[in-house]
């Protein structure tokens, strides 16, 4: 859809999306543009707006984890962490250290999982087919450790406030740790297919510049703000979990524009590897331990259904009723592979939340895309739009 | 270090008349603030070196239908180089309207677009107070407790005039709110059901 609007300025306003294969789902931008150059971008979004939040003062704490999953639908399990956290700080409970090594397993293969979709997809988005299928062939492999795991290839509901709901299969670790040895060959593939590819860098290269005040100005986090020089990662600076056991480095880019984004994308699943194998080897000298803080938080033991009354009882009202979270309010972020995901929960003491809010770090990226792309050339908006890794699942709620 | 009394030392004298508490929880200092004091308080704790707290994390509201001042606004905040986080609260009414902070912090701008959109407060000298979230021409705000879950229209492609129409919502099953709360383990719920009983 084409309209002249001005024709004395002779702009030129313009669809993109919500149909458009690199919008990256349902976005719709209403573009101003000077011949190829973009002097204006306004994007309308809320097309996925599933009133998240509105439904999760309806539904007890337990059976709010679930729609965590759908915010960010690229690493769903980093999302329900968030949630896990804000009520296990609300409610005073520390979790098992077998429990949390675990959860620090899956959030970085959740880590690899997004960051694979994501630089395949900006590839595609510049023209390369070849990387999203490469990528995706891993990513696959990943999703098969999530079901092993939970049941559930995507939407997992795996971390549970007060731990994750089960142990690990037998042999999953091992082909975990198989995998994680493998891995850095099929990035070194990728790495080839794009790194030095020259029409690769001619389209991200000082694309996009976002200096260190900017990145802060504009609320950015993760990688948005790491691209741009500014050493913050929350697993460093904030620890959660048992993070601050782990090496591990973190990234940091020089320029600010898309390619450094990409290249800190592809360094941050290398230390992921490495996260994955030293939570694997800790996993292995706490095998056997309860993954679950029982209590009134969790459901009891299988077993001890089986035998007591009371368990049955727990277990049932559990399901039901759900617990109680005492008055008060807490905002929780973890480091979410798109950057801050917060979790801000108001609660009035009952089993419900009173109001949830769920800060979408790709929301605030978004918000920052007319400032970004201004006076770019039309291309480069999908160039620009690919690095801002956004999800509209979390944007939208 | 940015503690709770560094901070009230350090608040000049009407910035501390429109400061009505501040305490730490959960890692957060938390100031609560008269709604007029906004924009000098968030650029006091954004350019105060030492406090820094120069990211807009978040701003969020609440509604409580019950009290005065309907409506409860949030502002998260970080600090990068002190690692801290901060939250300043206000209370505002329905028809106050409140300053806008995209000023202060551009990445403001979405944010007090939505809470405009999802509750209806609305927001000074913003540059572009529009609908974020909800439809073109919705009408309502969400996310108040007065607003009901399954909402007032529906959408469908309508065959016949071949478009999508909109209609009031019609459910095959009412919407059913279950009410799981345990009475025995609860003190004032049944305390309450006492007083009832005797009415």
């Amino acid at each position: 859809m084409l309209d002249n609007k001005n024709t004395d300025k002779n702009t030129l306003t313009m669809n993109f999306g919500p149909q458009h294969p690199a919008a990256h789902g349902v976005l719709r931008m209403v573009l101003e543009l000077d011949g190829e150059i973009v002097e204006r971008v306004d994007p309308h979004i809320g097309l996925l707006h599933r009133g998240t939040e509105k439904l999760m003062e309806s539904r007890t704490y337990l059976q709010n984890l679930p729609y965590l999953d759908r915010l960010d639908y690229v690493a769903p399990m980093n999302q329900e962490h968030a949630w896990c956290i804000a009520l296990e700080t609300l409610c005073d409970i520390k979790i098992s250290k077998r429990s949390s090594d675990i959860r620090v397993l899956y959030c970085e293969i959740g880590r690899v999982l997004n960051h694979l979709l994501n630089i395949t997809t900006q590839g595609m988005d510049v023209g390369a087919l070849t990387p999203i299928f490469w990528g995706f062939e891993e990513r696959e492999k990943l999703m098969e450790f999530y079901e092993r795991a939970s049941g559930a290839r995507l939407h997992a509901a795996f971390f549970r406030p007060g731990g994750v709901h089960q142990d690990l299969p037998t042999n999953l670790l091992e082909d975990i740790f198989d995998w994680a040895e493998s891995f850095p060959e099929k990035l070194d593939d990728l790495e080839g297919l794009l790194t030095e590819n020259r029409i690769f860098k001619q389209r991200n290269v000082d694309i996009g510049v976002v200096s260190k005040e900017e990145a802060i100005e504009l609320g950015f986090s993760g990688v948005m703000l790491r691209g741009s020089g500014v050493p913050w990662d929350l697993r460093r600076s904030q620890p959660y979990e048992t993070y601050s056991e782990y090496k591990f480095s973190i990234p940091i880019g020089k320029n600010g524009d898309c390619y450094d984004r990409y290249l800190i994308r592809i360094q941050e699943m290398r230390e992921s590897i490495n996260i994955i194998k030293q939570a694997i080897r800790k996993l292995e000298h706490t095998a056997g331990d309860d993954v679950l803080v029982r209590g009134k938080f969790t459901p009891p033991k299988r077993d001890d259904m089986k035998n007591s009354m009371e368990a049955l009882i727990h277990h049932f009202k559990l399901y039901t009723e759900g617990f109680r979270v005492p008055k008060g309010s807490i905002y929780s972020c973890v480091e979410a592979p798109k950057g801050e995901f917060g979790v801000f929960i108001c609660s009035d003491g009952t089993n419900q939340p009173y109001r949830v809010k769920l800060r979408a770090p790709g929301f605030v990226h978004l918000s920052a895309m007319e400032r970004i792309t201004k006076g770019h050339q039309l291309a480069d908006v999908s160039a620009i739009l690919g690095s801002l890794d956004i999800v509209f699942g979390e944007i939208d709620r | 270090m940015v503690d709770t009394t560094s901070l009230q030392i350090n608040l000049s004298d009407t910035l501390r008349e429109s400061v009505l508490s501040i305490k730490e929880e959960h890692s957060h200092i938390i100031f609560d603030i008269q709604p007029n004091a906004i924009i000098d308080m968030v650029t006091y704790l954004k350019s105060k070196k030492g406090f820094s707290f120069t990211t807009l994390i978040d701003i969020t509201a609440i509604d409580f239908p019950a009290r005065d001042k309907r409506f409860q606004l949030v502002y998260h905040f970080l600090s990068m180089t002190e690692n801290k986080r901060c939250k300043i609260v206000t209370a505002v009414s329905d028809e106050e309207t409140v300053n806008s902070v995209t000023s202060v912090f551009e990445c403001a701008n979405w944010f007090e677009r939505e809470i405009f959109d999802l509750f209806g407060i609305k927001f000074s000298a913003h540059p572009d107070l529009r609908r974020i979230l909800t439809d073109y021409g919705f009408e309502g705000h969400p996310l108040r407790k007065d607003f009901p879950t399954t909402g007032f229209l529906e959408v469908r492609y309508d065959e016949a005039e071949k478009r999508v129409i909109y209609e009031p919502t019609s459910l095959t099953q009412g919407y059913r709110d279950f009410d799981f709360l345990s009475p025995w383990d609860n003190p004032s719920l049944y305390k309450n059901t006492i007083k009832n009983s005797k009415n």
